[in-house]
């Protein structure tokens, strides 16, 4: 039996993690510009959670949805748009995987242990001498170490994710107003079916 | 060759100044650390300079003596940012606080190689006794290794004023660890 829809947990799911990635976001781009205070180190601990949560959900995510297919897209949807919608999705889960654990190395590389929810501490993933080792001393100020390298990573995959969640929202959008199909819809359950 | 003799003889000067009491410590084979909660996640810190003066007789457990200065500024957190925090007033404002000092009142046997020091730990210009528990083992060379660890909280000290007295960010309670080197009268 094929859906249009989402199943109920499906789109429970990716509500939450929305919810999570935006908070998680703006946290981010807001702590790392404040200054040492008590409240920026609750932002940092409240970011770390949230990442840890966005890993959590998206596996469990990832179980439901390859154990309950995704309903069909709509036939006027050329090949390439699909194609497109399934390079998207599968980079996001990528990067929903990614981001947080790139984090946890990064906070681990600082010798800086993570405990989620300042209950559950979770094990160091790499010391902080391994992301003290320099990897190219750039300016004799601030030699490019490991955690630097890390710190990177994570921002880049932050920033490549909040373009592919642009283009997901603006494709959702153009789909629901321009296209007219039921693609939002699927994830939507108080909207009506056009078909 | 000579850079290797004169190394030795720095490291068997101690040995050396060890049949005087108190002797000072292998500053390479001591340490003070310390660990604090920040949102209940432990951050280990460590100060690199201090100095001890410290005797300790086997047979006499009750008559040993400690005292050691901790140089404040000297204080490793790991992240420059945290360390420039923690020189500041509301810390340990180490421009009019630049040292912490302890010096030992009594000592008592607690049997074997343990033994319970008490003393006044000042820091910050607030003086408050503090009670810890060393391990001292004494090697055939008459080199003492005392280890121990006690608790401090940090808001009696004044540790952490203003907007970080509140301990739901940083703990009130730190945990100090050390380890002295030196060497015992025979």
């Amino acid at each position: 039996m094929t859906s249009t829809r989402y199943s109920r947990t499906a789109i429970t799911l990716h509500w939450l993690v929305a919810l999570f990635i935006f908070a998680g976001f703006g946290l981010g781009l807001t702590m790392v510009d404040m200054s040492f205070s008590p409240q920026k180190l609750k932002f940092y601990s409240w970011h770390k959670w949230i990442g840890l949560t966005i890993f959590a959900l998206v596996a469990i995510r990832l179980v439901w949805r390859l154990t309950h297919p995704a309903p069909a897209m709509p036939a006027s949807m050329p090949a390439w748009q699909r194609r497109a919608a399934h390079v998207s999705h599968l980079l996001m889960y990528v990067l929903f995987f990614a981001i947080p654990l790139s984090g946890w190395l990064f906070s681990s590389a600082k010798g800086i242990q993570t405990v989620y929810l300042g209950l559950l501490p979770l094990p160091d993933l790499l010391t902080k001498d391994m992301g003290d080792i320099v990897l190219a001393a750039a300016e004799a100020e601030k030699p490019f170490t490991v955690s630097e390298l890390i710190r990177l990573f994570h921002k880049f995959m932050n920033y490549l994710l909040g373009a592919l969640v642009l283009m997901h929202i603006a494709a959702a959008l153009k789909h629901h107003f321009i296209d007219r199909d039921d693609i939002l819809g699927r994830m939507l359950p108080w909207l009506k079916s056009r078909s | 060759m000579r850079p290797l003799v004169s190394t030795l003889l720095v490291a068997l000067l101690p040995l050396a100044a060890g049949a005087q009491t108190p002797a000072t410590v292998q500053m390479d084979k001591s340490f003070i650390r310390f660990v604090s909660k920040q949102m209940n996640v432990p951050v280990e810190g460590r100060f690199k300079k201090f100095s001890a003066n410290l005797s300790y007789d086997a047979k006499k457990p009750e008559a040993s003596k400690a005292e050691f200065e901790v140089e404040l500024g000297s204080v490793d957190l790991g992240s420059p940012e945290a360390e420039t925090e923690v020189k500041r007033k509301t810390w340990f404002n180490t421009d009019t606080f630049p040292k912490a000092k302890f010096v030992s009142a009594s000592v008592k046997s607690l049997g074997g190689d343990r033994i319970e020091v008490t003393g006044p730990l000042t820091i910050k210009g607030a003086s408050i006794n503090i009670t810890t528990v060393a391990t001292v083992k004494t090697d055939a060379a008459g080199v003492s290794v005392a280890e121990g660890k006690f608790p401090l909280k940090r808001l009696a000290y004044k540790i952490g004023e203003g907007q970080w007295a509140d301990t739901d960010t940083v703990a009130d309670e730190v945990e100090v660890r050390y380890r002295f080197t030196f060497s015992s009268r025979k």
